[in-house]
Formats: structure tokens, C-alpha cells, sequence
């Protein structure tokens, strides 16, 4: 018989218990299996009323976010025998409220990454009948790190800020913010900024730097955020100074 | 046009505070908090020290540290209050104690520091 | 933020986990964030020993003699150790997190977050030496 180790994963029923509750499973110590991989074994072999997120399996879809040992990880990218001879804690995404077993509900996320407008804003709508935008390499490494964002919400399930005061827009929303304003397509920055210059925008953030070190891409939320902070208080002082830059 | 916030100015302050404190505390503190009393290094004298700080330069360092600092702790210490106890909904009496803290040692700053002979 | 959308209400039941009181005691990163902000208590608590110094510089040679056995204190002297201690981490940790507010920009490239942060150290240097020279030039 091969190796094993033991998956303690956290299951929720609502209409069978009131509180979530650790069931354990034993699945084989392959070392080439991720959480996933062996989420997938329980659900095919063992038990199929298990429910969890994923899809892509590669670090692209960000569905498969889940809090393995304490910690937000893409199960699609975390390795069994990195915690080996286990036990290894599977449970829901912290922060967000919990649907069934290790699916959370992301309404709320959906929304605010709505709010900032996340995408390209321009005046001279519908786009110039002259062709794509055109833009260089330089422009484009402006805001290419913060692009890569797959919205996997692991930054909110860091973010003690977001778990505090759930009206906070997250990092998550406000990098992606800032990424559409950093490109020279773009022209929404100053309608971002009266969204995000709100006291449950941009300004909740303490900059405990946790989003930054959890992205699975490299994102660096906080790095965004403090950057917004600098351009929405240089935008204070130019409209308190000059009133009349502003219409 | 979207509601006024207060915030950029306030982290502004907190910002100009942050850079003040990083630069000025650790060595004064290392002086006046352990060099001196234990002796390692001799203190400037009454004389000397008026004369230092009557110096209008130094004057307006001293007044732009407590001020800056005072405003830079005033910040911070509402938000740890706010997420490291979860009192939020004592909201206007801990910016009271914060800002108006801050306020009162700008004051008397000003004050000593103008009222120097 | 708009309120929760409608088809919430005929959701089945959510389990929500309440964030701890001391949630930044589980953790060594929250518990160094906790620690970096409450350096600032240190910080304010410096301003106010200048004020009383200022305070004791205008009371004449004795006043200010006062002051400075004052500091003498045991008490006194350890907690400004801790003092110390907090502020220079505070200033370690505001110079490191210099780099991610200012994205700052060279022909098209963004600096690394070092050569951002090292003009910082640079200057604290001086300005630490110039703050001990004038304060123990004698005459």
C-alpha cells in the first residue's frame, strides 16, 4: 500500500448542522498531487457529497482559493508533500461567509470589483473609428504586474482590514483599480478616485502589507493602494488649492 | 462631485509624520533617553542647548517634529484602536482623544517654542 | 456600498465566522504589523519629554539641571530603552515601505525597491551624525 496522508477538511451543511465541523480522509501521498488532486480523489472515490470550487488547475481561473493550515492558498498550486507527514487542514477562504463546505459566497467581491470600474473608461465612446489603441511596451509594463490579478480573493481572506469592516473595497478591487488607471488607454482615473477616495475605499487600508505577501501572481496590492493614497492626496491638495482645475 | 473627504489631509499628516519621526526619533531618543543619563556621551548644558535651540531653524524643526509626530501617532493609534480592539462605534470620542491630543501638544508646542527667551 | 443584493434573502442559511479580538496575536506577520503601529505611541510619547525639556530650557539652569536628573531615572531610562527599540523599528519599516507608495520610474523601468529605499538610509546616516555633532560639540 502507498504512502498517505490524512486531509482534515472543514464540511458545512446548513441543513445538517448549524456549525462547520472537520471530517478527516486518508488519500495517497503522490508527489506530484496538489490539494486539489487530492480534494478531486475524496469527491470521485470516497465522498461525492463533498462541494468545493475549481476549474482550471493551473493558477488561472482563481477559483480554487481555500485556507490550507491557517494559510489562503490556490490548492491548484499547493503540494501535498509540502506538508507532509500532515495532517493538512483544508478550509473555506477567512472573510467571506460560508455557502456549503469549502465554497464561499463572493457576492460581495463581484460587487466592489464592479464599483471601481475595472475596465477601459473613455470619452471619446464608441471607440475612434481610426482603430485599436495603440500602446508600447514601456506603457504596457506600467501596469502589467497589477493586470495579472485572477481575482482569487485570496488578498481578501488576508486582509484583516476586510474581515474587520466589510465595507472596505479589498485589495484585490483597488489594485485592478489602479491597473486601468496606469494605462495609457485609459481615461476613468478621476471617476475610480470619487469612488475609491471614500473613507471605505482606499482610505481603511493600514497597510498591514499581508495581500502583497499571499498573492499567488505577484499582484502587490498594498503597493497599489499606498500608491493611490499618494495620487488621491495630491488630488486633494490640487482641488483644495486650485478649485477651479476642477469643474 | 463626490463627498469631501478629510483623509488625505489627515494622511498626509500622517505620511509627513512617518518620514519626521523615522528620521529625527531613533538618534534623539538614543541621546537624551539612554546616552546621556547613563553617561556614554556628555550632554550639552543649559547655555548651550538654549542657545541651539534659539536658533530659528532649529526652532522650526522642533515645532514641524511635534507637530508632524503628534498627527503621525494620532493617525496610527486610531487605526490600531479601530482593528486591534474592534471599537469602531466609539468612533467620535477616540477622535477626540486622538486629534485633539495632537492639537494640544501642536499648541503648546508652538507656545514654548515661540515664548522661548 | 449598495445594499445586499435581493435573492440573498432565499439563500439557504451562511455560516459567517466572527474576526477574533486578538487576531493579530495568531499570527507573527499581524502581531509585527501591531507592533509597527503601536510604535507610534512611543513616538508621542517622545514629543512629550521634548515638551517638558522645552518646558524646563525656559525655567533657567536649575529647572533644566531638574530635567536632566529626571531622566536619570531608572524607570525612566529603561522605558526609553523600549522607546528606542520601537521607534528604530518604525523607522526601519517606514524607509522598506518607502518603495511601494513611490513606484518610482527610470527610462521605462521601474527601479528595484532597494535603490529606492537606500537614499533613505543614506540621509538618516547624516542626519543622525549631524543631530550627535551638534549636540556634543562643546562650546
Amino acid at each position: 500500500m502507498a504512502e498517505t496522508i490524512t486531509i482534515e477538511v472543514a464540511r458545512y451543511r446548513p441543513e445538517e448542522e448549524g456549525e462547520p465541523a472537520l471530517q478527516s480522509y486518508e488519500v495517497p501521498l503522490n508527489k506530484d498531487w496538489v490539494v486539489l488532486d487530492a480534494l478531486n480523489h475524496i469527491k470521485d472515490h470516497v465522498d461525492g457529497s463533498l462541494s468545493f470550487r475549481w476549474s482550471c488547475r493551473m493558477g488561472v481561473c482563481g477559483s480554487c482559493g481555500m485556507t490550507v493550515n491557517g494559510e489562503p492558498k490556490l490548492t491548484c498550486a499547493t503540494f501535498l508533500s509540502h506538508y507532509a507527514p500532515g495532517p493538512i487542514r483544508v478550509e473555506p477562504l477567512k472573510n467571506f461567509p460560508v455557502v456549503r463546505d469549502l465554497v464561499i459566497e463572493m457576492t460581495d467581491f463581484l460587487e466592489k470589483l464592479q464599483s471601481v470600474k475595472p475596465w477601459i473608461v473613455r470619452k471619446d465612446d464608441p471607440a475612434p473609428a481610426k482603430g485599436e489603441f495603440l500602446q508600447t511596451p514601456e506603457q504596457l509594463d506600467e501596469f502589467k504586474q497589477f493586470s495579472m490579478c485572477i481575482n482569487c480573493m485570496i488578498c481578501y481572506a488576508a486582509c484583516p482590514v476586510y474581515g474587520l469592516d466589510p465595507q472596505f473595497v479589498g485589495p484585490a478591487a483597488i489594485a485592478l483599480a489602479q491597473r486601468y488607471n496606469l494605462d495609457s488607454r485609459d481615461q476613468g482615473e478621476q471617476e475610480r478616485l470619487d469612488v475609491l477616495s471614500q473613507h471605505e475605499g482606499i482610505w481603511g487600508c493600514t497597510f498591514v502589507g499581508e495581500c502583497t505577501e499571499v498573492c499567488p501572481k505577484n499582484v502587490d496590492p498594498a503597493g497599489a493602494i499606498q500608491q493611490y493614497k499618494l495620487a488621491a492626496t495630491k488630488d486633494w491638495f490640487k482641488s483644495f488649492l486650485m478649485p477651479w482645475s476642477k469643474q | 462631485m463626490a463627498k469631501r473627504s478629510n483623509e488625505p489631509l489627515l494622511w498626509a499628516l500622517f505620511s509627513g509624520g512617518g518620514v519626521a519621526a523615522a528620521f529625527l526619533l531613533p538618534v534623539l531618543i538614543f541621546l537624551y533617553g539612554l546616552a546621556f543619563p547613563l553617561g556614554w556621551l556628555q550632554p550639552p548644558d543649559h547655555e548651550r542647548t538654549l542657545e541651539l535651540v534659539q536658533h530659528p531653524l532649529t526652532r522650526l524643526v522642533l515645532f514641524l517634529l511635534c507637530f508632524l509626530s503628534l498627527f503621525h501617532w494620532a493617525h496610527r493609534f486610531r487605526f490600531t484602536l479601530y482593528d486591534g480592539l474592534q471599537i469602531k462605534h466609539l468612533n467620535p470620542a477616540i477622535n477626540l482623544f486622538c486629534y485633539g491630543g495632537a492639537v494640544t501638544g501642536t499648541v503648546a508646542a508652538a507656545y514654548l517654542l515661540w515664548t522661548l527667551p | 456600498m449598495k445594499p445586499p443584493v435581493a435573492y440573498r434573502q432565499y439563500h439557504p442559511k451562511w455560516h459567517r465566522t466572527r474576526v477574533s479580538t486578538f487576531w493579530w496575536s495568531r499570527k507573527w506577520s499581524y502581531l509585527k504589523f501591531m507592533l509597527r503601529e503601536l510604535s507610534s505611541v512611543f513616538v508621542a510619547f517622545y514629543v512629550v519629554i521634548l515638551l517638558l525639556q522645552l518646558h524646563a530650557l525656559r525655567g533657567g539652569p536649575d529647572a533644566y539641571q531638574g530635567f536632566q536628573d529626571w531622566l536619570r531615572n531608572p524607570l525612566l531610562v529603561i522605558l526609553n530603552g523600549i522607546s528606542f527599540l520601537f521607534v528604530l523599528f518604525h523607522a526601519v519599516t517606514w524607509f522598506n515601505l518607502t518603495p511601494k507608495a513611490m513606484a518610482v520610474r527610470l527610462r521605462g523601468k521601474r527601479l528595484p525597491d532597494v535603490l529606492v529605499a537606500a537614499p533613505n538610509y543614506v540621509a538618516w546616516l547624516a542626519v543622525s551624525a549631524l543631530v550627535v555633532f551638534l549636540l556634543t560639540r562643546q562650546g
